[in-house]
């Protein structure tokens, strides 16, 4: 990389998912996942599609589509695909990319097993979820 | 196109048979081979070919035991790898390769300008202009075949004055030495595996564990795992380490590193004689990112689109070992084998049809199928379609259904999936969530797709009656 360029474990570092890990895990964070960048108008996971991953948007902004209506928007440091691995069923959302948008990406498997191995993150991940339940003014059966 | 590599190579001979009427290919090089003039440094590649198979040399049955071959068109070109080999290993040898891939140049008849360096890129209306060490050059599309070779190096305070793997040496200089090596990936098991006769004691170091449960997924089974199984079993004189390294210092005997676990937490404080960085690579883009293509992992690759366009620079394409920057549908964390020339072989022949047929008009052949030729085409293909088996999950046999059946190829599956289109079959070979390989076949009917996961097979025969009667029933819907 160029010298001084921001690397992508001091993006994560300033992402509420991560804000509890020190140095070498982010580094270790940066090292085990992926990055991916899509172009505007580019599906990132598909509704009713198995096997997609778990996507932390690092820049970029994405819609979230259910049966050709869109639902919702998502900005930096906005996640997706969790629910779809956690509850191991399809996803039931497209999620389209709206500008250029860059994603750090677990792989599907590897979720479960790294949320176990980082707790910390588990409890940002659960704080996230239940402030979108919330917001969502609905009560689950 | 820019390139003499085995991509560069496999997309201008599939460019040169399209009917484009204009292709110019450059390289900075004064004769073909690309990366495998000089790499690997331990002379020996990763990837197999078995010269004797169950198929002849140059059907297409035979690409699934020749993974180093360039796809030729004629007999003449096809399955020139084995003839070099002198048969001590499965694995070719480096100057092997390179005899190789100068043959396919050769009887290919793949003309390349060679010793004209690309040096700077602008776009003058819809035209990209490519500045070289000959002079200028105007075009429509741009195809970059620059491999990933280019040393890349993280930003740790001591570390960019160390030597990369590019200025490893020959072995001898090695001997009786404490070596370091940081990163483990392929590059660091090559370097540890071709020390291990030499080095009195070597340490591989990187922040992520070596993932080798998933056979599938790991390409350094085939030949590097000596030095991690011989740490695993505690034997002496080899350690692999994960750890964060924060700084590194020159003493006077060699090296200080200073690091910090991952997996197991806690400060080391390592010394070394020698220290070799097998930190990865990157492509050698120049100036293309301020023409706007955008990059992924910190620079090293070019982002791009399931038909290996720059996902923000219209026009520029990649062909080769970058092509690994269009990762596809990644279902369950598969990766594609765009990184190597068995898989990126079939990446430019996609490509170069998908450039003649959007950018010069040329339609490509679409050969139709008897409607009861459809189920027993699609079964033949996923037993033994090299392209599919080789680009798990990513390249797929597309067959269109609408009025006549018609074969549409192979194509990219992500594009299949996401581009909408008339009523279709893709067939696809795929590792499910356990890594199990299976037929995978999406049909597209009235604009929405449905994936079938067929049935794993022990010997892999997925043209069987059970896989013929299961996809003749998710076909019934669109053959009638």
């Amino acid at each position: 990389m160029e010298a001084g360029a921001t690397t992508l474990a001091d993006t994560l570092a300033r992402l509420t998912l991560f804000a509890d890990l020190g140095r070498p895990q982010l580094e270790s964070v940066a090292h085990a996942f992926d990055e991916e960048v899509f172009a505007e108008g580019q599906r990132v996971i598909r509704q009713g599609l198995d096997g997609s991953g778990f996507y932390l948007i690092l820049e970029g902004e994405a819609c979230v589509v259910i049966d050709g209506a869109e639902r919702g928007r998502l900005a930096r440091g906005d996640f997706f695909g969790e629910i779809s691995l956690l509850v191991h069923e399809p996803p039931s959302a497209d999620v389209v990319a709206t500008s250029l948008l860059r994603c750090l990406v677990v792989a599907g498997p590897e979720l479960e097993p790294f949320l176990l191995d980082h707790p910390t993150v588990m409890l940002r991940m659960l704080q996230a979820e239940a402030q979108r339940l919330r917001s969502a003014h609905v009560w689950p059966e | 196109m820019v390139g003499s590599g085995p991509g560069g190579l496999q997309t201008a001979y599939s460019l040169a048979r399209t009917g484009i009427e204009r292709v110019a290919v450059l390289s900075r090089d004064d004769a073909p081979g690309g990366m495998f003039r000089r790499f690997p440094v331990y002379q020996r590649l990763i990837s197999w070919t078995r010269p004797e198979a169950p198929f002849a040399h140059g059907t297409r049955e035979y690409e699934s035991y020749d993974h180093n071959s360039l796809l030729g068109e004629e007999p003449e070109h096809q399955a020139l790898m084995p003839g070099f080999m002198d048969r001590t290993m499965d694995l070719p040898t480096r100057p092997e390769m390179e005899s190789a891939l100068a043959a396919f140049a050769e009887r290919g008849a793949v003309r390349v300008r060679y010793g004209c360096a690309w040096q700077a890129t602008r776009r003058e209306g819809d035209r990209l202009v490519l500045t070289t060490s000959d002079g200028d050059y105007g075009c429509r599309v741009a195809v970059f075949a620059l491999g990933v070779t280019e040393p890349w190096c993280p930003s740790i305070p001591g570390l960019g004055d160390a030597p990369h793997y590019v200025d490893t040496r020959s072995p001898e200089r090695y001997a009786g030495k404490r070596v370091l090596i940081v990163g483990k990936r392929n590059s660091g098991f090559e370097i540890a595996h071709g020390l291990l006769p030499w080095a009195r004691e070597i340490t591989l170091v990187s922040p992520r564990p070596v993932e080798t449960a998933v056979l599938a997924f790991s390409p350094l089974r085939v030949r590097y795992l000596q030095p991690y199984e011989e740490h695993a079993r505690g034997g002496a004189g080899t350690f692999v380490l994960d750890a964060a390294l924060e700084r590194v210092e020159r003493t006077s005997g060699g090296y200080r590193v200073l690091a910090s676990g991952t997996s197991r937490p806690g400060s080391l404080d390592l010394e070394a004689e020698e220290l070799v960085l097998a930190t990865g690579f990157r492509t050698p883009l120049r100036d293309l990112p301020q023409l706007g293509v955008a990059t992924v992992d910190e620079g090293r690759l070019p982002a791009q689109t399931p038909y290996w366009e720059s996902v923000s620079a219209p026009g520029i394409y990649f062909a080769g070992n970058a092509t690994q920057g269009s990762p596809g549908l990644r279902k369950y964390g598969a990766p594609s084998s765009s990184s190597s020339v068995n898989g990126f072989r079939y990446n430019a022949r996609v490509l170069a049809r998908r450039i003649a047929e959007r950018h010069f008009g040329i339609r490509p052949k679409r050969p139709p199928l008897p409607r009861d030729r459809v189920v027993p085409h699609l079964l033949a293909e996923l037993a033994r379609a090299p392209e599919l088996w080789i680009q798990k999950g990513y390249l797929a046999r597309v067959v269109t259904l609408d009025g006549d059946a018609r074969d549409d190829g192979v194509l990219p599956l992500e594009d299949f999936v996401d581009s909408g289109g008339p009523d279709a079959v893709a067939a696809a070979i795929e590792l499910d969530a356990h890594a199990t390989i299976v037929p995978v076949v999406y049909v597209r009917r009235g604009g929405r797709i449905d994936e079938h996961v067929l049935p794993p097979h022990p010997l892999y025969a997925f043209d069987s009656e059970e896989h013929r009667r299961e996809l003749a029933t998710r076909l019934r819907p669109l053959l009638g």
